[in-house]
C-alpha cells in the first residue's frame, strides 16, 4: 500500500496493515491512527477534546499510581495486555484504598505490528476501562523499528479518589493483625508461562487477571479496619508478605493447608520446580485487617466474584522484621522468602 | 491430587515420627542423595519431626551443584562464538564459571536460550539451520535417556548444526566415593527415587553389602522421605544393610529398560570430575565414538579441567556431607542466592540455597 491510497483510505484494509515508523512520528498518520482507533474505542470528552493533557477535578486526597507492561505473547489465556494493562493499574489504585477514576495509556510500538493486533488490545483496554469504571483520559503513542520490542509496550498511570479514612500502609499493621488473602494463587504466572513456552498442559489454565477494585471499595464502605492491602503481582504472595512485614517491623506466620492453590497450578509448579507462593497474579490481594474485623471482612469478599474464596491465612506478631514462617502441610515450620532472581525450571 | 496429597498429610507424618522415635535407640546418620529431597525436607520441616539422634546430611544431589566450573567456562565459551545458540536448562543460567555466567552472557548479547526439554533444542536447530546449535546435557540419569534421545533423533534427521555439551554424571559410583572417603560418617542412604526410575536399583545391591550400609530408595513427598528413613533405622538397629525400595510405585529393580538402551548406545561410560569431588572413575558419560559429529567438544575444542579454587566458599564439603550448610560462617551473611559464594547456593537444588530459603533466621546480609 502506498502513501497516496493511505492517505484516502487509511485504515480499510486493516487486516493487513502494519504499524510503520510514520504513525509515531507526530503527523498525519498519528493522528489518523488515533481518530480512527484509539479515540472511538476509549471514547471521552477528555479525550475529543484533543489537548495535550486531562484537566481533571478531583477534590481531596488522591491515590496516583504508573505501571508498565512487557508481558510476551500479548494475548494469553484469560486475558491479554490491554485488560491487564487497566487491571493492573485500578488495583494499584484501590491498594492505596481510593477509587479508581483516571488512566493514562503510552503506547510503545513495534514497526510491522499488524494494525489489527494493536485494536484488538485497545479494544481490550476500552472494555476493561468500562468494566471498571475508570476513564482513559489521556495518552501517548510512539514507535520503534522493528526488533526493538515485543510487538507493543505499555506504560499507564493512573489516579483515583482516596475513600479511606485512615493511612492503608504496611506501617499500620500491628501484632495480632489477620492476614486475609482473597482467592487461590499463581493462576495468571502459569497461564503466561504455559503460553509462552507453549507448554501442553491438559488442563485450561486461565489467568486470573481482573479488578480487584469492587471488594476493596466494600470493606472501605462498610467500615472494615483495613491495616494495609497489597496486590499480589510480580514475586507472587511470599514476595509481598515478606515486604509488608519487613516495613512493618514485624514477623508473620502462615498456614500452607489454608492457602488455595488450584490442583493444576500446584502440579505445574511441582513439574517446574516452582513454589506457588512465589508465581505471579493479576486478581488476588491480600488485605491485613484488625482481628476483630476478620469474620466480617471475609463475608463481605466473598459476595465479590473476584474474591468469592476469600480466606484467612495467618498473622503478623512480634518478631524479626520481616520473617514470615510458614506451617508446612505435615506440621513441620519453614522460612517464607521473597523470590531471588528470576524464576527458573529446574533439571530433574 | 492423587499421588501427592496423600503423602502430605499431617496425622501420617506424626505417626512415622513417632514409629521412628520408638525404634531409634542411638545416633544414626543419614545422608539423601537428591537434591530434590534435600529441599522437601527443608521445605516441609520434616527433620524437624525426628528424633535428635538421627541426622540427615545432604549429598552430591544437585546436578547443577556438581557440574564443575571447566564445563561452565566451556559452556560460555561455546556461548560466546558467534552464529551459535546454547540451549539450556533455566538452573544453569546463574552458576559461576570463572569469570562469568550464562544469564550475564545473554545479558551481553549471546544467544542462549532456556528449554523445558532437551528435545525443544532440537526444534531450535531446525528452525535455525544457519547456526549450530548446542544444548549443554546436564544432570544424572534422570535427565541422560531423554538427553541421548536427543542426539538419536538429530542423527536419524540428519541435522548437521546441532551438538551437545555434555556433563552427565551417575550416582553408584559417587556413593561408593563418598563412603571411601576417610572418616566418612554415613550410616545409611535414601537413594534418590527419580533415578532409580531409569537405572533400577540392583547396581545398589552390591554397595549395601561391600560397604555395609543399608540403602532406601525413596520418593520426594513428605512421607516418602519419612517411610525411607524409618526403613533406614530399622536396618541399621538390627545391624542389616539390604536395599530396600519404599518407591515402588515408580521404581522396579531393572528400572526403564528402554531408557537405559537409549543411553547406552549414545553414550559411553567415562571418568568425571564432580565439583567438591575431585575425578570419580566411570562416573560420568560422554557422547560415544557412533555419535561422536555431534559431540560439541569435538565441534568447538575440549573441556580443559582447571583448579577449582572455592576461596572461603564450604560447598564442596557441603557436597561430600562433611559440613550443613548453616555450618558455614559465611552462610547467610557473605554467601546469600543475590551474593552467592559457591553454586550450592546459586542452584534451586543446591543444599545451601535449600537451608535459606527454608530455614534461616539471619535476615539482612552484611555488608
Amino acid at each position: 500500500m502506498n502513501e497516496d491510497s493511505e492517505q484516502h483510505c487509511p485504515l480499510s484494509s486493516e487486516g493487513r496493515e502494519l504499524v510503520k515508523m510514520a504513525h509515531g512520528g507526530g503527523g498525519r498518520a498519528t493522528a489518523r491512527l488515533l481518530d480512527s482507533l484509539f479515540r472511538p474505542a476509549f471514547d471521552n470528552p477528555w479525550l475529543e477534546r484533543q489537548h495535550d493533557g486531562a484537566v481533571l477535578d478531583m477534590p481531596g486526597a488522591m491515590a496516583f499510581t504508573t505501571d508498565s507492561f512487557v508481558v510476551r505473547p500479548l494475548f494469553f489465556p484469560g486475558s491479554d495486555i490491554g485488560a491487564m494493562a487497566v487491571h493492573g493499574t485500578v488495583n494499584d489504585i484501590a491498594m492505596c484504598g481510593a477509587e479508581p477514576q483516571y488512566l493514562s495509556a503510552g503506547f510503545i510500538l513495534e514497526e510491522g505490528l499488524p494494525l489489527a493486533t494493536l485494536r484488538r488490545v485497545v479494544d481490550s483496554m476500552a472494555a476493561a476501562a468500562r468494566e471498571t469504571g475508570v476513564r482513559i483520559v489521556t495518552g501517548d503513542l510512539k514507535v520503534v523499528e522493528r526488533g526493538k520490542a515485543d510487538g507493543l509496550y505499555i506504560n499507564t498511570a493512573g489516579v483515583g479518589r482516596v475513600v479511606a479514612n485512615h493511612p492503608i500502609e504496611p506501617g499500620q499493621v500491628r501484632p495480632g493483625d489477620r492476614l486475609l488473602l482473597s482467592g487461590d494463587i499463581g493462576r495468571h504466572g502459569i497461564a503466561v508461562m504455559a503460553a509462552r513456552e507453549k507448554l501442553d498442559l491438559q488442563s485450561a489454565i486461565e489467568s486470573d487477571c481482573a479488578s480487584i477494585a469492587p471488594p476493596v471499595m466494600a470493606l472501605l464502605n462498610e467500615g472494615i479496619a483495613i491495616r494495609c492491602l497489597r496486590d499480589l503481582t510480580r514475586g507472587g504472595l511470599a514476595s509481598a508478605l515478606v515486604e509488608v512485614a519487613e516495613t512493618a517491623g514485624l514477623a508473620a506466620r502462615i498456614q500452607e493447608a489454608d492457602i488455595p492453590v488450584r490442583e493444576d497450578i500446584s502440579a505445574v509448579c511441582e513439574l517446574l520446580g516452582l513454589d506457588p507462593l512465589h508465581v505471579a497474579n493479576e486478581g488476588r490481594f491480600m488485605a491485613v485487617v484488625a482481628p476483630e474485623d476478620v469474620d466480617r471482612a471475609i463475608d463481605i469478599l466473598r459476595r465479590h466474584s473476584v474474591s468469592e474464596a476469600a480466606v484467612d491465612i495467618g498473622l503478623f506478631l512480634e518478631g524479626s522484621a520481616g520473617l514470615v514462617t510458614a506451617q508446612s502441610v505435615i506440621g513441620g515450620s519453614r522460612v517464607v522468602d521473597m523470590l531471588s532472581g528470576e524464576q527458573l525450571p529446574r533439571i530433574c | 491430587m492423587k499421588y501427592r496429597d496423600e503423602y502430605r498429610t499431617a496425622d501420617a507424618a506424626r505417626g512415622y515420627a513417632n514409629a521412628i522415635a520408638r525404634i531409634t535407640t542411638r545416633p544414626w546418620t543419614l545422608m539423601e542423595v537428591c537434591g530434590g529431597q534435600t529441599n522437601a525436607i527443608m521445605r516441609f520441616g520434616i527433620d524437624q519431626l525426628l528424633p535428635k539422634e538421627i541426622s540427615l546430611i545432604h549429598g552430591p544431589g544437585c546436578p547443577v551443584c556438581v557440574t564443575p566450573i571447566d564445563y561452565i567456562d566451556k559452556a560460555l565459551d561455546i556461548a560466546g562464538t558467534p552464529g551459535v545458540i546454547l540451549c539450556t536448562f533455566g538452573d544453569m543460567l546463574r552458576v559461576p564459571g570463572t569469570k562469568s555466567d550464562l544469564a550475564a552472557a545473554r545479558a551481553g548479547g549471546a544467544d542462549v536460550r532456556v528449554v523445558y526439554s532437551p528435545l525443544e533444542a532440537l526444534a531450535v536447530a531446525r528452525d535455525h539451520p544457519g547456526n549450530e546449535v548446542v544444548f549443554f546435557a546436564v544432570g544424572f540419569e534422570t535427565t541422560a535417556p531423554a538427553n541421548a534421545m536427543t542426539v538419536y533423533q538429530a542423527d536419524r534427521e540428519g541435522l548437521v548444526n546441532f551438538s551437545v555439551l555434555v556433563s552427565q554424571v551417575l550416582v553408584p559410583p559417587a556413593i561408593c566415593a563418598l563412603l571411601d572417603r576417610p572418616g566418612n560418617r554415613i550410616h545409611g542412604f535414601l537413594a534418590a527415587g527419580h533415578v532409580c526410575t531409569i537405572t533400577g536399583y540392583a547396581e545398589y545391591e552390591p554397595i549395601a553389602r561391600q560397604h555395609r550400609v543399608p540403602i532406601v530408595v525413596t520418593g520426594f513427598e513428605p512421607l516418602d522421605i519419612l517411610e525411607g528413613v524409618y526403613r533406614c533405622i530399622h536396618q541399621l538397629e538390627r545391624g542389616e544393610s539390604i536395599v530396600e525400595n519404599q518407591y515402588s510405585r515408580a521404581v522396579r529393580r531393572p528400572g526403564n529398560q528402554l531408557a537405559q538402551q537409549v543411553m547406552e548406545s549414545v553414550f559411553q561410560i567415562v571418568p568425571r570430575h564432580w565439583r567438591g569431588m575431585g575425578e570419580i572413575t566411570a562416573s560420568g558419560l560422554g557422547v560415544s565414538p557412533a555419535y561422536q559429529t555431534f559431540d560439541a567438544e569435538a565441534r568447538f575444542g575440549a573441556v580443559i579441567s582447571q583448579d577449582e579454587s572455592q576461596g572461603e566458599c564450604t560447598s564442596g564439603a557441603v557436597l561430600r556431607g562433611e559440613t550443613r550448610p548453616d555450618q558455614c560462617p559465611a552462610f547467610g551473611t557473605r554467601c546469600t542466592p543475590e551474593h552467592p559464594l559457591g553454586v550450592t547456593m546459586v542452584s534451586e537444588e543446591g543444599a545451601c540455597a535449600a537451608y535459606y530459603r527454608y530455614r534461616r533466621q539471619v535476615r539482612r546480609p552484611v555488608e
